[in-house]
Order: C-alpha cells, then structure tokens, then sequence
C-alpha cells in the first residue's frame, strides 16, 4: 500500500519507512519558529517551568515579530524585549520589522520534505513548497524549541484534484475559498488537503502557498503541493540545496478524493463571520465597504500586489473609503517598490504600510469601528476579528478587494483587468 | 470583579469528578471568540483573562464560577493557534469542555496544559444553560444533574490521557 506525501514526509521525520494514519510518532523537527503572538508566554514555560538552559539548536529555532510592529503600546513593546533579549542569550535567528513570519520562513528557510512546527496556525502555508507545516500552541513550540521533538498523530488524507486553467480576475484565492465554501470549517479537521492534478504545473508558487496557507480554515492540519521543478529552482535560487523531494504514490490511500476545474471557478467572497460562508461575488447584492485591505500572509505577496496594481493604474478609490495596503514581506516591499507599484498605490490614494500582519488580525493597525464593513484579503472574517466586535469583514481576492475599493461596495473586478 | 482560582483545590480535582454550572455556546467559536487578538501580547494571563469571550458576552469573566464546565456544539476553538485561549478559560476556573467536535490546535492546547476536553456528540441537546453537571473523567461520564441524564464522552488516547493526568505537557516532560 502506497503513501501520501504527507505520510512520506512524518515517516521520514520519525526514521520509519512507512507510518500509517492514526498512528502516533515521534518526529524530529526540522525547523521551529515563534512569533510575538506568543512567545512572551513560551519564554515564560521555558525558563520557569522546564527549566531550560538552552535551545536544542540556534540554528533551527527562529523569532519573528511580525504581529504588532512596530509597537503600538508599552506592554506590546515589553513583549519583543523580552523576545529580543531571549533571541540574543539563546543565539536564535530573530527578525524584527522583515515581514509576516510565514513568507520569511518562506523566503529565508523552507524546503521540500521538512517538518516545520510554528505556534501559528497559518504554518500550513510551506505546503507551498512541499513542506509539512504546521501549528501548534506556545507548550508545545516550547517543547520542541527544548528537545527538537515532538508527538504527532499521522492524520488521513483528503486529495483535491484539479485540472484546467483560471479565466481572467480568477485566481487560487478564489479556488481556496470555494474548496472551503464546500467542504465547510471543519471539513479537514486533523486531515492533511493535498492539492495535485494537472492544474499543478501551472500554478505559481505564490498561488500553492495560498492553498496551502488556507487549509487551517477548513480545520486542516496541513496542505501539501508536491514540490516540482519550480519550486527546486526558487529554493536553490535562495541557495537552499539540500531537500527531499516526496510525491504520492499512485496507490496512496485518500480519505477522500474531490475534483476541481478552475475554469469554474469564479470571483468568491466569504461572508461575516465564517470562512466558509462563501457565495460567488454575483451573488453578493449591494454591500457597500468603509475599508479594504490587501496583505497578509495569504494574499500579501508580489504577484497579489501587482493584480491590485492593474487594477488600481490611474484610478482614484471611492470616496470616504479607506485602501490599506501591506506587503507580505520587505523584499516584496522593494520589488513593489521597483516595479512602480506603490507610486500606483498610493496615487490611488492608498495607504501603504509596513510589511506586517496588519489588518488581518486586528491587533494594532487599521482597526475598523463599530458597524464598518471590511473587505480584505486577509485569512480570517471571525466576528471581531478586525476591530470592533460588531464590525463586518468579508474575505476576497486582491483584484476583488481592490475592484471595490475603487466603487466603494463589493465588486467583480472581472472587467476591470484586462 | 473576576473570582480567584483557589489553584490547590483545582490542580487536585482536575483528574476525576468534576461538577459545575454548564454555560452554552453554538458551533464554530472560534479562538478570537474566546479571547480576541488584541488582548493576546498583554503580559501575562492574569491581566488577558477578563476579556474571556469579550464578543459573545461581555460580562462572562464575572459571571463565571470556578469549576464550571463549557458546553459547545462542532469545531469548538477553530482558528488560531492562540494558546491564550484555553489558558484564559482555565485562569477563570472552568474545569473542563464538553464540545460535539473540537478544532485540532485548541484540542491540544487544552491537553498541554492540562484542562480536559471531552468529546460528546449527544449531550449537546440535553443541557440548558446554568444546569448542573457531573463529570467524572476516568470513565469519561457526564450526568446532568437537573434530568439525571447520563451521556459518555469519547475516550482520550492513552498517550493524551498519561499528558492530561500529569497537568499538562510540561508537568508530563519533566516527570520523564
């Protein structure tokens, strides 16, 4: 009986040639990493309660403040003290200010084949690339960053297969929110999605990450993309040389198998205050926004940006509307910066802010207030997850979010990019 | 006014017979929910419990005794991986969750650090809000103590068990 890439991948970080859903291994951790959601609190169990003296490798644990920066309080600022110094005395890697942690994991360290474990429930994103992410809570992370080990459960795995192409003002945004929008929130609890089919090839690495990063809204403990050509060469090219490269075997066992074309697919936004509450933008009647945002770890990235770019060129966003804008990472800052994005944007009238988690999660910047509606690219529409408790945030593509910060109501930028 | 933990009494009650008042929620609470993101870099858990369940119920930190037990329906604590969130519920004193399906990071969360989560389809429909209930976690059995109906909750995996009956994942490393 064949594996999953899944299977394959926890097979090897537990040292067996073969582990089978529902078994629990205990696996080695190829990396680590902790953001400034948490880690005030994993410092705290690691010095007061184990007792930690030191961390199992410097090389393999990385601190990213990505949350809340630049600080935005006294108390947030103690917070990435208390990381910084940490990160210092342990000789960790720690980045400040760079970008959301997972397109610096991305950027800076993932690799076909490895295990990653953050304490971040978006650590699904490095399926993107082949990777087995995923997130856990600060004990654990705080374990690992320990003894580099860890327990797992070998989940079963569900198997999307798609096939075709996107038509224009479609993108894999819109593909994950469907895939949601039918399998529901909880659809791949525990469950690793792996996206395959003919369809694979022409996707971008960007557009993998964005399933990958999503299979946490449908409860996933993972998403997998077997890694290919493309993205051996955007490893290497970071100068990343050593991976292990797995892909399913034909007589892997699924839980369950579903086929998508992405020539169906349309423009989908997800409605208050669940992800999978999806309906197809012609459906959405008249909902007119205060705020949109485009960023994220999700849709935050340069092809993202330049979508948003084509659609805002020379145009001006509706009035009393606010565009906040956040590339995923500095390095995607600076290429939107030399490729005239950004004159683009915030000629448009947009405001640009720095690389961070921003509006997606509502802890510092761009707060909306009481009865504003949000449309964002961001992850998440969970009541009060963007500001106030009684505010609105619907869930869209960049073209979608930017389509209608220009008409100032929720719009099918279908027509407005070409 | 939030209600100190008497944190002895707790920590010696946790594995075995628990009863308390069931509060109810619905399906998908999530973890922002629970605790909202900008509560979360505040120092320590003492200082974020107040905000417990801020969205659904302002007054919920106060109203809350020690010792009472969630009722949830599906996908209980989806979302983030905030551990935050079930630290807070445990801060309040809730001496455990009973949820017909729980997110897979909050499920362990809880385990780590050491609150019971029970898994119990059927109960959901027999309970009101504030209604007394019973549990007793070896046998994995929850009674209502207002019908006397009795319900049986999933059983935990062993290895889930050994980290639970230690107090949490941390408790459960250093006895090794």
């Amino acid at each position: 009986m064949g594996m999953t890439i899944g299977e394959k991948i926890l097979a090897r970080a537990c040292g067996k040639d073969v582990v089978k859903p529902g078994e629990i291994i205990t696996a080695k951790v190829d990396l680590c990493m902790s953001n400034d959601g948490t880690t005030h609190l994993n410092i705290d169990i690691f010095e007061k309660k184990l007792k930690g003296e030191k961390v199992f490798d410097p090389e393999k644990v990385i601190f990213i403040v990505d949350h809340n920066v630049p600080a935005e309080s006294p108390k947030t600022a103690e917070v990435h003290k208390k990381m910084r110094n940490f990160a210092q005395k342990h000789h960790v890697s720690f980045y400040e200010g760079a970008g959301v942690c997972h397109q610096i994991m991305i950027e800076d360290y993932v690799v076909p084949g490895q295990l990653i474990i953050a304490a971040d429930s978006h650590t699904c994103s490095y399926g993107g690339l082949g990777a087995f992410g995923t997130g856990v809570g600060c004990t654990d992370l705080t374990s690992i960053m320990h003894s580099g080990e860890t327990w797992l459960m070998v989940p079963e795995t569900l198997n999307f297969v798609m096939e075709g192409n996107f038509r224009q003002g479609v993108y894999a945004r819109d593909l994950i929110l469907k895939i949601i929008g039918d399998i529901g929130a909880d659809g791949a609890t525990y469950k690793i999605m792996e996206f395959s089919g003919s369809a694979v090839k022409n996707l971008t690495i960007d557009d993998r990450v964005v399933l990958c990063n999503m299979a946490v809204e449908a409860g996933a403990k993972s998403g997998l993309v077997a890694a290919d050509e493309r993205v051996i060469e955007y490893v290497k090219s970071r100068g990343r040389h050593e991976m292990h490269l797995f892909v399913s075997d034909e007589d892997a066992v699924y839980e369950q198998s579903y086929a998508y074309n992405l020539a169906d697919i349309e423009p989908m936004v997800a409605i208050p205050h669940n992800v999978d509450n999806v309906v197809p933008v012609t459906e959405i009647g008249e909902v007119k926004i205060d705020q949109a945002f485009i960023g994220s770890c999700n849709n935050g990235r340069i092809e993202e940006l330049r979508v948003a770019a084509q659609i805002l060129q020379g145009k001006k966003i509706a009035p009393y509307v606010k565009l906040l804008i956040s590339p995923a990472s500095k390095e995607v800052y600076l290429q939107a910066l030399e490729e005239g994005l950004v004159d683009i944007f915030m000629e448009s009238g947009a405001m640009v802010l720095n690389a961070n988690c921003s509006v997606c999660w509502g802890g510092c910047q761009g707060v909306i207030g009481e009865g504003e509606t949000l449309i964002s690219t961001g992850t998440r529409n969970f009541k009060g997850r963007a500001g106030h408790p009684n505010s609105s945030v619907y869930l869209a593509s960049a073209a979608t979010v930017a389509a209608s910060a220009l008409v100032g109501k929720i719009t099918d930028p279908r027509g407005m990019i070409g | 006014m939030i209600k100190t933990l008497p944190v002895v009494l707790y920590e010696r009650e946790m594995i075995g017979m628990m009863k308390g008042k069931a509060w109810k929620f619905g399906n998908d609470v999530d973890t922002d929910q629970i605790l909202p993101s900008q509560y979360l870099l505040l120092p320590n858990v003492e200082e974020m419990k107040q905000y417990t369940f801020e969205p659904l119920d302002k007054e919920f930190a106060s109203k809350i005794d020690v010792g009472d037990i969630i009722v949830a329906g599906e996908n209980f604590g989806s979302g983030s991986s905030r551990e935050q969130a079930p630290l807070v519920l445990k801060a309040l004193g809730v001496s455990a969750v009973v949820a017909k399906s729980f997110a897979r990071i909050f499920f362990r969360n809880a385990i780590n650090i050491g609150l019971p989560v029970l898994i119990c389809k059927e109960i959901y429909d027999s309970v009101d809000n504030q209604d007394t209930l019973e549990i007793d976690l070896q046998q994995g059995s929850i009674r209502n103590l207002k019908t006397n109906d009795k319900f049986t909750s999933t059983k935990l995996p062993a290895h889930v068990m050994k980290i639970l009956e230690a107090g949490g994942l941390i408790e459960f490393l250093n006895k090794k």
